[in-house]
């Protein structure tokens, strides 16, 4: 065993057992027992608003311009912006609302933690939940884009590794915040932050509408970053943005695991 | 991961005979100390526990018992002192100790979005079990809790026992070689409770190390072979029931009743008989070695009880001696 190794196991011993699948395997078999419909309503909901927002009002709107200035029906422009908004909700429940009642209500994780498992295992094992439900959503709401014929490139199949890589980096980032939360009206914020991200993030019209500085903070938050790239791949048309936007996303797993492995025992062990 | 040989095998110096006679510990604690902010939950208490006692932690709410329970299973960490469990630092290898641990919490916290039987084989998971050894020791082990026809029950569908006892035989899936227990009868009838501690007489003749809190003192009694006595986080006494009974009580215990307007005046009159009188609101205590000795001289100095009643002395009365009877929250 090299130095470096040795010291990482000294320094993660008690927090990680490499037994992440166990809590998997927990979060699976719950589902299959009890959380069924809780899963369908997550499918339905990007669903339910492209068919009402893109074939209803796209009826008065008429085509838009997309990112390669193209022209393309109202429902495909919103489409991929819906499917950025579910990895996000999804992901943000999860890693958020989710974690936030296992642990004080539940008390689901504190007994996990008497077991051989260490907080790490269980926070990988819950991230990795919610990708794999993103996942799931992705496919099938790419699925349904592609039965509405709104899928116009074989790039299009992109958007569901990009929106699982858009809800890693809300999961990971909404757990270490959900670390610092200790009330429900705490808990609340999260919502007031996430209304009018999915509202004003060029999800139902593109940004320029806005004046420059709403513009430059918009851009700072993450789901335009996520809008964005999703929109691009839909069309198959990338520029030096897409890079941008991938890179904030890695950015933001990277710092989402960092302050979520810092705050663990804040997190799990209260 | 960690198959079940491993678990059984894995090195720890309590498996290897040190020599003949000489105890192995397989916990030891040195002043171990754990402050929460600027109040000190546990204040500096130091014990060790053998391989294959019971041993109880005591003492009034607030005490320090959980949260002792808790650096033990190494999901608290201390402030200072030192603490071992077989043979590891909780704090620095928490995932292992633990693989020899089974922990009965104070709440119930099974997993209620599995079913009962699933419980235990989810819980094994988290151990790194294999299933080819989980799904017989699941079944052996709700024959064990008497909860064989449950099996596909859902869990809320429960009575408290059977939570409770489904909470003791899942805490048993990893065969650990300590089972800590914090209050485990509390909130369950007289059967229910009889039949817990029949299974954990079972256990205890298993060889598996019991370590309980209780404030029931006849459990107390009941189970453990050697107890410590914690108050405001410390030890005020320790020993085995009888040892304490006969260190911080007398042999027998004299009540008498005067009515509750007389008790109070009555105990002036009393003294000198037995070893000790305590007045109660409600009744006078009087220790003394032989209680109806005791009462024979109460009549003789002509004062005529409504009712009394001669005892032996239980660890009740220890215990409320050491950590007195004021009520603290």
């Amino acid at each position: 065993m090299s130095v470096t190794e040795a010291a990482r196991n000294r320094r993660y011993g008690a927090l990680y057992s490499r037994n992440v699948r166990a809590v998997v395997g927990r979060g699976l078999m719950a589902t299959k027992s009890s959380n069924a419909l809780v899963m369908l309503s997550g499918f339905f909901e990007p669903v339910l608003y492209l068919i009402s927002m893109g074939v209803g009002l796209g009826a008065i709107v008429g085509p838009v311009q997309g990112p390669g200035g193209q022209e393309i029906s109202y429902a495909a422009y919103i489409a991929p912006a819906l499917l950025a908004v579910s990895a996000m909700n999804g992901a943000v429940y999860d890693s958020t609302w989710n974690v936030f009642f296992k642990m004080n209500f539940a008390r689901l994780y504190q007994g996990m933690l008497y077991t051989s498992l260490g907080p790490l295992d269980v926070a990988m094992g819950e991230i990795f939940l919610a990708l794999l439900r993103g996942l799931l959503y992705a496919t099938g709401f790419t699925a349904v884009l592609g039965v509405l014929g709104l899928i116009t490139t074989p790039w299009a199949v992109l958007m569901i590794p990009a929106s699982v890589l858009i809800a890693f980096g809300f999961a990971s980032l909404g757990m270490g915040i959900t670390s610092f939360m200790k009330t429900f009206q705490q808990m609340d914020w999260i919502s007031f932050v996430m209304l009018p991200m999915f509202l004003f993030s060029a999800t139902f019209y593109p940004l320029s509408v806005y004046p420059q500085h709403i513009q430059w903070l918009i851009q700072a938050m993450p789901l335009w970053h996520g809008v964005e790239l999703l929109r691009q791949i839909s069309v198959g048309v990338f520029s030096p943005a897409t890079a941008v936007h991938l890179g904030y996303y890695l950015a933001m797993v990277a710092v989402g695991i960092l302050l979520t492995t810092g705050r663990l025992r804040a997190l799990f062990l209260k | 991961m960690v198959r079940v040989a491993e678990l059984q095998s894995k090195a720890s110096p309590v498996d290897r005979p040190p020599g003949a006679g000489a105890p192995q510990y397989v916990i030891t604690a040195g002043n171990l100390t754990k402050y929460y902010g600027d109040v000190a939950a546990v204040d500096g208490i130091s014990f060790r526990v053998a391989a294959g006692e019971a041993f109880g932690l005591l003492g009034p709410n607030g005490a320090g018992k959980s949260t002792a329970m808790k650096m033990i299973g190494g999901v608290s960490r201390r402030t200072s002192g030192s603490l071992s469990v077989m043979g590891l630092d909780p704090d620095q290898h928490g995932p292992e100790v633990r693989a020899h641990l089974g922990v009965v919490p104070q709440q119930d916290n099974l997993d209620e979005e599995l079913r009962v039987r699933d419980n235990l084989l989810v819980y094994g998971r988290y151990f790194g079990l294999p299933m080819s050894y989980l799904r017989p020791k699941a079944d052996e082990l709700l024959e064990f809790a008497q909860l064989t026809d449950k099996a596909r029950s859902r869990v809320d569908a429960l009575s408290g026992g059977m939570k409770r006892r489904l909470t003791i035989a899942r805490s048993l899936i990893n065969e650990p070689r300590i089972l800590l227990l914090d209050e485990p009868t509390t909130g369950l009838d007289p059967q229910a409770r009889h039949i817990l501690w029949d299974r954990l007489f079972r256990l205890k003749e298993q060889g598996v190390t019991l370590i309980l809190t209780t404030h029931y003192m006849d459990e107390a009694e009941q189970l453990c072979d050697r107890l410590i006595v914690v108050d405001k986080g410390r030890i005020m006494a320790g020993g085995s029931p009888a040892a304490l009974i006969r260190e911080h009580s007398s042999r027998e215990v004299l009540e008498l009743r005067f009515g509750s307007d007389r008790n109070a005046g009555i105990g002036a009159e009393l003294a000198g008989i037995g070893e000790r009188v305590e007045t109660l609101p409600d009744r006078v205590l009087i220790y003394a070695h032989d209680g109806e000795a005791a009462l024979e001289q109460v009549s003789a100095r002509g004062l005529r009880p409504l009712a009394s009643l001669v005892r032996r002395s239980s660890l009740e009365d220890v215990f409320l001696r050491l950590t007195g009877r004021s009520l603290v929250d």
